[in-house]
């Protein structure tokens, strides 16, 4: 019995702080696409976005760590600690929990460039960076797939509203970048928004 | 040996973390864009030059050792 | 100088004595272009230094400066290629996007073997076995160009293979780094140096870039010795140059002279001690009001200093003025100060490369404010805002963009500042309102355009 009741809690603790997880990236992403458009929080200064960002990214891989180390060591289910990190390996489920397992090791780089920005070059980790827009949605398809959860109920709610809003967030991205001026013709616009000379001599 | 913080002026896009950051040492001009302090950055205020710096979204800030 | 690490390698031998006084760089008369056989008997073969320290040593005995307008002793330059690691990769500088200047692609009609030979020369100081021609966008050139490198190559005369790359036609496209940008593909705007030395092609390969002008120098010390290049210029600033002239009567030449000739005798200006009758000078060509120095990163002096005043930088520099890449013109006094540099300074301001928020934002406010100054009755704020701008603006971009158009603007307002009181009673003493200083047709209109 409390062999059940044992697996039965961590079952639960891996699926609870999947959900978890996948909430915090997707508000990281949204964060995210704030930052690299200068968009504010209302009230709050511009480096707390930043500084949010970088939070939410660390405690998702608090809760990340949680929701693997719980499968891993639930019995009922068996999850070798290699498919964590290597993809498609595991007994149970292999295809969705491969997937888990490539956003987990996209997660990783970009954490540990963002760790180790000052001491690579600007482009390189931009380049790291831009792997977030395939993490993310790898995440959400392995919640998805991985348990019956998703299948519907508030879980099934939740992962919606993420994908809603990772989605209007994008969109509002590439609206912002749309309206960009070019680089070669920022001179321009600024000299045309100067009013000009009244008469001439 | 000292540090001066500098900005990259390319990277820079005036996101202005810096500025709430270190207000001792960096303004914002009127478009935005940070005017760095050229003075040596006081020991007392090192951390808080070095959380500008890890800060600015674009890596356009940095401490530079002048002897 | 040289480095004090390394021992100075035994001087360059003269092969013949140099030619006696000037032209050196042009022919002694006419514009044809010299082919290889005419320029070979017209100087002898092209003399390899033997050691990649040789040149250098030359270069620095003979105080060859640079002639792309920054004047850095060329020895440092190629001490810093012969000890860089890789070799670096060796580019003559021919882009002249100054407008105003017609120099480099006069020599590179005229003399293109002189300024191949000195790209041979620097190729060999860099240990390097490629260069690059780097010139501006244009048919015949290129085609000339192209002619010259392949008659070397068919006589077997280069050592380094030569390739040639247009340049965009854009005021900053010959800026160091922006060439070096240009070179690895991308497009032809400056980039952020925190570090002195070679630029340097990500990731790691440095560039030793030269004008063509100071190439054509070399080609010669390598020849004739440093003693022959001393015996002319002066003893701080020795050597010849080509300068692009505007005359007052609208003509425009290149000439070569030596530095530190008078401005009068340049311009023909006639020597009068200043006197009531205000800043109007005679001139040959006409009355001049003021004469422009150094191009249009340089500055503005009126007629009367300058009529007494040598091309040089130790005269010019106290002055607030440099000699830059040799552009001299001469405003005739029938025009308005005020309005050519407000023409100039609206070029400038959209020649911007866009990266730095205090240029593209600084030099249109600027020039709008400029361009109220230069019209009748301006705003009272047009002066102090343009006063705060230029403080914001200089000293905060990559590059020198910022820096030299508001040292450009700064001395219009000194040197015009009686004409400005004249606009704000809605006067001028402009009767011509012709354009006189020359500026490009068409403006960027997208990042293709520094590609």
């Amino acid at each position: 019995m409390n062999a059940i009741t044992g697996s039965t809690a961590l079952w639960y603790a891996s699926r609870a702080t999947g959900v978890v997880s996948l909430l915090l990236l997707s508000l990281v992403v949204m964060l995210g696409i704030l930052v690299n458009r200068q968009g504010r929080l209302p009230g709050l200064p511009s480096f707390a976005v930043t500084g949010l960002h970088r939070s939410l990214s660390l405690l998702s891989v608090l809760f990340i760590g949680v929701h693997v180390a719980t499968a891993v060591i639930d019995p009922y289910v068996s999850i070798r600690l290699a498919a964590v990190v290597i993809p498609f390996v595991s007994a149970y489920e292999p295809f969705w929990l491969g997937l888990g397992a490539v956003a987990l090791d996209l997660v990783a780089a970009l954490i540990l460039t963002s760790l180790a920005r000052a001491r690579m070059s600007r482009r390189a980790w931009r380049g790291i960076h831009w792997l977030a827009y395939a993490a993310w949605p790898l995440a959400v398809v392995h919640s998805l797939g991985s348990s019956s959860d998703a299948r519907g109920g508030l879980v099934l709610g939740v992962l919606a509203g993420c994908v809603l809003a990772v989605a209007a967030a994008l969109a509002w991205r590439l609206s912002r970048a749309a309206r960009e001026i070019p680089r070669a013709a920022r001179a321009a616009a600024a000299l045309s928004h100067m009013p000009a000379r009244k008469a001439d001599l | 040996m000292e540090e001066r913080l500098r900005v990259n002026p390319v990277a820079c896009a005036g996101h202005g973390a810096c500025a709430e950051l270190l207000p001792e040492l960096i303004t914002l001009d009127e478009w935005g864009y940070p005017i760095a302090a050229d003075q040596p950055v006081p020991r007392g205020l090192r951390r808080e030059a070095r959380r500008a710096v890890s800060n600015c979204p674009a890596l356009a800030l940095a401490l530079a050792r002048v002897a | 100088m040289t480095d004090s690490l390394t021992l100075p390698p035994p001087a360059l031998a003269p092969a013949a004595p140099g030619p006696a006084g000037l032209p050196r760089l042009l022919p002694a008369a006419g514009t044809v272009p010299a082919d290889l056989r005419a320029h070979l008997a017209r100087h002898g073969p092209l003399r390899y230094a033997g050691s990649p320290g040789r040149l250098a040593a030359e270069a620095a005995a003979a105080g060859l400066t640079g002639r792309g307008g920054a004047a850095f002793p060329v020895a440092r330059k190629l001490d810093a290629a012969a000890q860089a690691r890789p070799a670096p990769l060796v580019a003559g500088n021919g882009a002249e996007g100054e407008p105003a200047s017609s120099k480099d692609r006069s020599l590179l009609w005229i003399s293109p073997h002189l300024v191949l030979d000195g790209l041979q020369l620097a190729a060999e100081a860099a240990r390097s076995t490629t260069a690059v021609l780097y010139v501006q966008r244009n048919q015949r050139l290129h085609a000339r160009l192209a002619q010259a490198i392949a008659e070397r190559a068919a006589a077997g005369v280069d050592a380094a293979r030569v390739d040639l790359v247009p340049a965009p036609e854009r005021f900053l496209a010959g800026e160091e780094s922006a060439l070096v940008s240009r070179l690895t593909g991308r497009p032809a705007v400056p980039a952020y140096r925190p570090v002195r030395g070679l630029p340097r092609l990500a990731p790691g390969r440095p560039a030793l870039v030269q004008n063509v002008e100071t190439l054509a120098h070399l080609a010669l010390i390598a020849r004739y010795g440093a003693a022959w290049f001393r015996l002319a210029g002066t003893e701080s600033e020795p050597g010849s140059m080509l300068a692009t002239l505007h005359l007052p009567g609208g003509r425009t030449s290149v000439t070569e002279v030596p530095l530190g000739i008078g401005l009068a005798d340049l311009l023909g200006l006639d020597t009068v001690p200043a006197g009531p009758g205000g800043d109007i000078v005679p001139s040959a060509g006409g009355p001049v009001r003021a004469v422009l120095v150094g191009g249009y990163h340089g500055a503005w002096l009126p007629a009367a200093e300058a009529a007494r005043l040598p091309l040089a930088n130790a005269a010019l520099r106290p002055l607030g003025a440099a000699v830059g890449a040799g552009v001299v013109a001469a405003l005739p006094a029938g025009r308005c100060g005020l309005a050519e540099t407000a023409r100039v300074a609206r070029y400038l301001a959209l020649e911007s490369a866009g990266q730095c928020g205090p240029c593209f934002n600084g030099l249109p406010r600027i020039a709008a404010a400029l361009d109220h100054l230069a019209g009748p009755r301006p705003d009272q704020r047009a002066r102090a805002d343009l006063e705060r701008w230029a403080g914001l603006a200089a000293g905060r971009g990559a590059c020198h963009h910022p820096d030299g158009s508001v040292r450009f603007i700064r001395s219009a307002l000194r040197v015009f500042a009686a004409e400005a009181g004249l606009h704000e009673r809605g006067r001028c003493s402009g009767t011509d309102p012709r354009p006189f200083l020359p500026l490009p047709a068409g403006r960027p209109a997208s990042d293709a355009d520094w590609s």
